[in-house]
């Protein structure tokens, strides 16, 4: 016997097999979205020292649309001394904007989590800011994948 | 792990040395115990031969793919590593592999590992596994030390043969239940999705491990992280770690609640758990893979043993990281692992290891065991039994790149969809065929039953096609092991293409030639593409193993030469 | 369009605590966090819809805040600490794009 394909079937295939992102069509590599100017504005300009912040993510994507996103802030957040905000960006998206958090003393530690959208694989990245306008980052890759074929 | 490599050459030759001494202690030429039977059959008693030492032993078997009864299995020619796995066990396959642990040629021993010979070996050694022959390795082994005995089941055990297909794993579950196993962990088995996974594991009867695996939400334990049972006076702690990339090397739809991962710090902070809580010798049962348990051995302390699983290797020594032995026992019930420990004060003082290959006409079935298979099979006994064509040459899988019996899956694909191209996934379970042999429908359900089976037809760019396989092969020959999910290349037909393993990814894969025409794929022009086990819902078409035996039913013979359209640079 | 009521879903990991002690809120809020970056089947952009702002209060006084983008997985989930002073009320806002907020709580004691 031979096996015929439905045009219906043919399509469903097609649909099925691009993931389904919440950003729509990923399309082409983005060669650079706003990333460097909301570090920009958030820093005033100055230059981020690497350290202090740890930022956790898988490095495998399991599902594009909801990535566990995981930080903490070396600080000891007192009055005198603690962590007022943390941005999070993502180069790799169609904006890179995913969120800044607010902490104060009152947070007790500076440490946060959720779960954020990656379009492809791409560089997550934390930058903190300290009360005396210091500023500290941390950068990590994680990988999307089409994924199956494994086994 | 600047010195890996080192490590690794000095650890094999201390190993080398403490199984020589544990052979020749059992009364065998030691560094050459096969060499006697080479030319002849082995006895049940020389396969099960053993000095034993110490107060905990650890029985191990994975990766059986639910395969009841013995199988031929040809092990891979090919199997690269890359980054500081290249050129190390179990990158290392044939007569190097032979050459590397002074196995001689023509040994059980050597027939079990490698592909040397394979097809003459076959016909001296017969076929391996068999549940009914190993219940009596394990029965064997609990005979003679008692309650020292620790059995661990790596997973895959539920999935992949016509009836436990049929069963929904209920045939295995059945059969493991009289092997009463210690625990478990998972893989294939999350692919009968939430609600089925959670009824066996209601009334499974022994602890279902998965550390790894959380509730979606608020990240509780789905399952248990882990277990602690009292052997020869040593509390045992046992840590059960699922394939870490289920979801996206199966499909997430059907399990959607639950989230994956290594989660390397809450399996620290479980193994810390374990050891603050009393237990002396603390395993890690891991369904990782054996280059990810590598990398993790040097980073996760406290663990003293690592049974692997999931890339379906077979060691015959364990290789040491730092204080941890990791051991590989294969698949398909080809290799029972037993692992003699000496725990005092917390720590291994002392060990001895022997991977015991099941030689399925050496090795008598278990009477209840073989029974019980046979209660589940004979609904089915009939069909199976069905000859839907032959094959002229060794059908296999197993390797990095397409075997005979993908080239057989391939072009069924092409032939009964219509296809320029066809896909069939890198899996890396699948018995083999003999030269000569009738192709029954076990034979391709075997290598294809699973809960996903549509075979797709639909257009691809040769972009596309190109994405797709640069994806896949960052899956594999990425340096980095966290990175990689375990599986092999995506097997190809019509199609034909250059790989530079070294590269990154999109960078590896180039000239893409449709086989047919001669032709360059061009990265926009739509082709005709056939394949199988699509992770996406609602994939339709026929299921993979009719295409197979509406092809077979017109070819009646096949023979395929395993020449490969796939040239392999940078390994 | 209409979307499903939001209902949140609040976990502290403990109800009784010692002044100073670390809380940990781990909180989630069904919304579908629509990106304003897709498009439907006739081509045209299906309008942004997120939560943009999320605040903790304690008594009051806000001790953790955060503002969202896109980005931000439906249904989103947001965790973290605050160090507990007094009893009270432990109030969680979001804040939709429309003006409208999800407001959830729970209790803490502190002895």
């Amino acid at each position: 016997m031979t096996m015929t394909v439905s045009r219906r079937e043919a399509l469903a295939l097609s649909a099925g097999a691009v993931a389904v992102l919440a950003f729509g069509s990923a399309g082409p590599a983005f060669a650079k979205n706003d990333s460097d100017d909301l570090i920009k504005a958030f820093t005033g300009g100055k230059t981020p020292t690497k350290g202090k912040v740890r930022l956790d993510l898988p490095d495998i994507a399991e599902n594009g649309n909801t990535v566990p996103l995981a930080f903490s802030v070396e600080s000891p957040m007192t009055d005198a001394s603690h962590v007022t905000d943390v941005l999070i960006v993502a180069d790799g998206n169609p904006r890179a904007g995913v969120a800044t958090f607010h902490f104060s003393p009152r947070s007790g530690v500076a440490e946060a989590a959720t779960r954020i959208r990656l379009a492809e694989t791409q560089n997550v990245i934390a930058v903190a800011k300290m009360n005396d306008g210091s500023l500290f980052m941390d950068t990590r890759q994680v990988k999307v994948t089409i994924g199956g074929c494994g086994g | 792990m600047p010195t890996g490599r080192n490590a690794t050459r000095r650890d094999l030759l201390q190993f080398g040395a403490a199984t020589a001494a544990a052979l020749a202690a059992a009364g065998l030429d030691p560094g050459g115990w096969t060499r006697a039977f080479a030319q002849q059959r082995v006895s049940e008693a020389d396969l099960l031969a053993f000095q034993p030492v110490g107060n905990v032993t650890l029985v191990h078997i994975t990766d059986i793919h639910a395969q009841l009864m013995p199988v031929w299995f040809r092990e891979p020619t090919v199997n690269l590593g890359v980054g500081e796995a290249k050129g190390v066990p179990p990158h290392v396959t044939g007569k190097a592999l032979l050459e590397s642990y002074k196995i001689p040629a023509g040994s059980p021993l050597a027939y079990a590992l490698a592909d040397v010979d394979f097809e003459a070996l076959a016909k001296t050694y017969g076929r391996v596994g068999g549940l009914d022959r190993v219940a009596t390795i394990v029965q064997a082994i609990r005979a003679e030390r008692g309650d020292r005995v620790v059995l661990l089941d790596g997973g895959d055990t539920w999935q992949n043969s016509w009836t436990s297909l049929a069963t929904k794993g209920q045939d295995m579950v059945d059969c493991m239940a009289l092997l009463k196993p210690d625990a478990m962990t998972a893989h294939w088995e999350f692919t009968l999705g939430e609600a089925r996974v959670k009824e066996i594991v209601d009334s499974l009867g022994f602890p279902f491990l998965c550390q790894n695996v959380r509730e979606s939400e608020f990240q509780d334990e789905v399952f248990k992280g882990s277990t602690v049972v009292e052997r020869g006076g040593v509390k045992v702690g046992i840590v059960g770690q699922a394939l870490p990339y289920t979801p996206i090397a199966n499909p997430r739809w059907m399990i959607p609640n639950w989230s994956f991962g290594i989660r390397e710090k809450e399996l620290q902070a479980e193994v810390d758990k374990l050891r603050a809580g009393g237990a002396q010798l603390v395993v890690l049962l891991s369904h990782n893979g054996f280059d990810v348990d590598r990398k993790l051995a040097g980073r996760v302390s406290g663990l003293d043993v690592i049974l692997t699983g999931h890339t379906h290797d077979a060691l015959p020594e364990p290789l040491k990281i730092g204080k941890t032995l990791l051991v590989a026992s294969g698949s398909h019930g080809k290799f029972v692992s037993r692992l003699d420990l000496d725990v005092r004060d917390g720590a291994v003082r002392d060990f001895r290891y022997r991977l015991i290959p099941v030689l399925a006409d050496v090795i008598k079935p278990d009477a209840a065991m073989a029974a019980t298979i046979a209660k589940h099979r004979a609904p089915h006994a009939k069909m199976l039994a069905e000859e839907v064509g032959r094959t002229e040459t060794t059908l296999y899988r197993r390797g990095n790149f397409n075997g005979t019996l993908d080239d057989v899956i391939c072009e069924a694909l092409i032939a009964e969809r219509d296809a320029e191209i066809s896909l069939s996934p890198g899996f890396r379970w699948g018995p083999s065929l003999l030269p000569g042999q009738a192709i029954t429908r076990e034979d391709v359900y075997n290598a294809t039953a699973m809960t996903y089976p549509a075979a797709y037809r639909m257009a691809m760019t040769g972009a596309r096609l190109k994405e797709i396989l640069e994806d896949v092969a960052d899956n594999i020959f990425n340096p980095d092991p966290y990175l990689q999910q375990g599986g092999d290349m995506v097997r190809v037909g019509g199609l034909a293409y250059t790989i530079d393993v070294g590269k990154p990814i999109g960078s590896r894969i180039g000239d893409l030639t449709l086989t047919r025409t001669g032709q360059p794929l061009a990265a926009d022009k739509d082709y005709t593409v056939a394949g199988w086990a699509s992770v996406n819902e609602g994939t339709e078409g026929p299921a993979i193993w009719d295409v197979v035996f509406a092809h077979l039913g017109r070819k009646k013979t096949v023979a395929p030469t395993g020449a490969s359209t796939v040239k392999i640079v940078g390994a | 369009m209409s979307t499903p009521a939001p209902r949140p879903r609040i976990r502290l990991d403990k109800k009784d605590a010692k002044k100073g002690d670390l809380v940990e809120v781990k909180a989630l809020v069904s919304h579908i966090m629509e990106s304003g970056q897709r498009k439907d089947k006739d081509g045209n952009l299906i309008p942004r819809k997120i939560i943009n702002k999320f605040t903790c209060e304690v008594n009051g006084k806000v001790v953790f805040a955060c503002d969202l983008e896109p980005a931000v997985s439906a249904n989103p989930y947001m965790q973290f600490k605050f160090r507990a002073e007094e009893s009270g009320k432990v109030v969680l806002t979001w804040i939709d794009d429309d003006g409208s907020k999800i407001v959830g709580e729970d209790q803490i004691t502190v002895s």
